[in-house]
């Protein structure tokens, strides 16, 4: 086990620069998640700490050793790919065991090892299995086998649980995740599922154009999004956004689209009349005699809670309640964001205010 | 249900042969397989039954044969110029398919890699593929001749050698000569092949691989060659058979000479069949190269059969 400092790292494929600058301090045995929409660099990064991508500036370090020049194999890390890279014509125990077999140890060593790691990851019966022979979840376990048989310093996941189905994504999460509750070790864990990152990371790093975004905890992420992108990157369904202005004469309110008003806790200092985006999660609306009028346009009820789509000013949001409400299309509702938790950012900059 | 069943029936009784021929499923199939049998038959078939029964005979260009049974064979297993060829066709077979898979490998890996002008080098080495192998033999014929030759040309230039070298007129010389000419026409077929094997294996096996520490040679010897074991397989099969029966190259440059020392099976069969006359010897020959072929298929259908880790399925 071991931290890894990614200090200042850029990346560039001949001109065109994909990571402008990107630091990140990762604690040992911190399990962290890189977040973002494809083509942010996520996997370039993880790809750059795994030695499979050359660093064009910036350092990277593994406990206190820089790892700039020092080849993949020496790196001490694991990896368990995308597309999980089983070696076909390996068994289940010969891959898990492939890279104790390079290393010249001895087979009784090696077997003792893989019977572990495959106990852990219940794969002791299919040791004598192929690749060909397993289901996309053994699979994926067997890729998760090679990299503790190698017991490294770090775990490197490139977006592993893609090639899943719904259900079986889900298991693996709570899977990789009990994983690292016990076996503890430093873990960079690369998606572009926010669930994903909320549920497993112990520090989400969220990523986008090559920067990163915001770094911190799931809740802080959530809580306190630093900008925009954030606000609209992390929960589900997504963040509503209004444009308009803030309003500062007693109370502080905000002026939505075509003059909607929406309640502030406090406007910040010298903001009247300033431009501004208005941000609320759809799980903070409710019903409310003083909440805004808006116009139920679907409703989509999935058992745990409902999903209504209302039109708020002209301008569509979504909100989402516990309770069963009953509402048909066309109805005419007041909608009432929770002022303690709406989110105020700068139009021009996207910055929090 | 009944009284509708009955009305079927009484349908299908009123219709007649031909329509219900037409509808059925066993009839129309073997009338779409007729084309292609017809043809199979016409020019595979029967002139391979032709080739067995005319081995059997002392058919003559001119004359009708009688059946003579297996004398042809008799006589040829006492005949030392049959035995050569059959040495020289093996000599041929196995060095030339040696030398091609091995040069077809390295090559397949170079272009693999990331050159520059790659297209176009690849291009070039399916050049020998594409030129009509008469065109490329004749150009062979003038490397090794014995006073033009452009290598003994170089050599004594470079001053290397001090007189030409006999390439076609001395047996082992000329032996060498075709195998190499062989192998140049070959090679191009066995690297393209390949380099399409190579492309199918993953590249993140590779990263994985890189990974868990294995070094160059580690990769090439745990990865890519039990990936690329199934398309060495039929490649090599392929370039064995069509080793095995080449013609065109001995004809063109050597004409099986010198003293029958690069005659093969199917040039010596050419030669006394057409040249000689002798339709049934030549048949004969012929004949003679089936067990050698059946014993390559054989060889490389075991070695094709798919390998545990490629059946899919659970067990």
């Amino acid at each position: 086990m071991s931290s890894v400092q990614i200090r200042d790292v850029r990346k560039s494929f001949g001109n065109f620069e994909v990571l402008h600058g990107v630091s990140i301090p990762i604690e040992d045995g911190q399990f962290v998640v890189l977040v973002g929409p494809s083509g942010c660099g996520k996997s370039t990064l993880l790809r750059m700490l795994a030695g499979l991508e050359n660093i064009t500036s910036g350092t990277i370090s593994i406990g206190d050793r820089v790892v700039n020049n020092i080849q993949p194999k020496e790196r001490d890390i694991a990896m368990v790919f995308q597309n999980y890279a089983l070696y076909p014509h390996m068994t289940v125990g010969e891959n898990m065991g492939f890279s104790m077999k390079l290393r010249g140890e001895s087979t009784g060593e090696i077997n003792k090892r893989v019977k572990r790691a495959a106990e852990i990851l219940a794969l002791s019966p299919l040791l004598e299995r192929y690749p060909r022979q397993l289901s996309g979840g053994q699979r994926q376990r067997v890729a998760m086998g090679r990299a503790i048989v190698r017991d490294p310093q770090v775990f490197l996941f490139d977006e592993p649980l893609s090639n899943l189905d719904a259900k079986l994504r889900v298991a693996m999460r709570t899977e990789i995740k009990e994983l690292h509750q016990r076996l503890k070790t430093t873990t960079v864990y690369v998606t572009h599922d926010q669930i994903e990152a909320m549920t497993m990371a112990d520090k989400i790093v969220v990523m986008h154009d090559g920067i990163v975004e915001q770094m911190g905890t799931p809740l802080e992420l959530y809580d306190k999004p630093e900008n925009q992108f954030v606000a609209g990157f992390i929960g589900s369904p997504a963040m509503n956004f209004l444009k308009g202005h803030v309003r500062v004469n007693g109370v502080a309110t905000f002026e939505g689209p075509n003059g909607v008003k929406l309640p502030l806790k406090n406007a910040p200092a010298a903001s009247d009349g300033r431009p501004a985006v208005y941000g609320v999660r759809p799980e903070h609306f409710t019903i409310a005699d003083d909440g805004a009028e808006a116009e139920i346009v679907v409703v989509e009820p999935t058992g745990s809670e409902t999903q209504v789509f209302a039109k708020v000013g002209g301008e569509q949001v979504v909100a989402v309640f516990r309770e069963r409400h009953q509402f048909n299309p066309g109805d005419k509702v007041r909608l009432k964001p929770d002022p303690s938790v709406v989110h105020l950012f700068d139009e021009a900059t996207g910055k929090r205010m | 249900m009944a009284v509708m069943a009955e009305s079927v029936a009484a349908q299908v009784k009123r219709s007649s042969l031909w329509t219900r021929a037409f509808e059925s499923r066993n009839f129309l199939g073997a009338m779409f397989m007729v084309p292609a049998i017809a043809i199979l038959i016409l020019f595979l078939a029967y002139p391979l039954a032709l080739g067995f029964w005319l081995g059997l005979t002392d058919t003559k260009i001119g004359g009708a044969g009688r059946y003579i049974g297996f004398q042809n064979f008799v006589s040829l297993a006492k005949d030392s110029v049959f035995w050569l060829s059959v040495f020289n066709t093996i000599f041929y077979t196995v060095t030339a398919s040696v030398v091609k898979f091995a040069v077809g490998l390295y090559l397949a890996l170079l272009l693999n890699e990331r050159l520059p002008f790659k297209s176009m080098i690849r291009a070039i080495v399916l050049l020998p593929f594409v030129v009509p192998t008469v065109l490329s033999a004749i150009a062979f014929w003038w490397i090794y001749d014995s006073q033009f030759s452009i290598i003994s040309w170089v050599l004594i230039k470079a001053g290397l050698i001090t007189r030409y070298i006999d390439f076609l007129g001395d047996p082992w010389n000329a032996r060498w000569s075709v195998v190499a000419a062989n192998i140049w026409r070959g090679v191009p077929f066995v690297a393209i092949t390949l380099l399409a094997g190579l492309q199918t294996i993953s590249p993140s096996l590779y990263e994985a691989a890189n990974l868990d520490g294995a070094t160059n040679l580690q990769r090439f010897r745990h990865i890519t060659l039990p990936m690329l074991s199934p398309i060495i397989a039929v490649v090599m099969t392929f370039s064995v058979l069509m080793t095995f029966t080449d013609f065109q190259l001995i004809y063109t440059i050597t004409r099986g000479g010198p003293i029958n020392s690069t005659h093969l099976m199917a040039t010596l069969s050419f030669q006394r069949a057409i040249t000689g006359g002798n339709l049934g010897e030549g048949a004969a020959i012929s004949n003679a190269m089936i067990p050698f072929l059946v014993a390559a298929i054989l060889l490389s259908f075991f070695g094709l059969q798919r390998s545990r880790w490629q059946q899919g399925g659970r067990d």
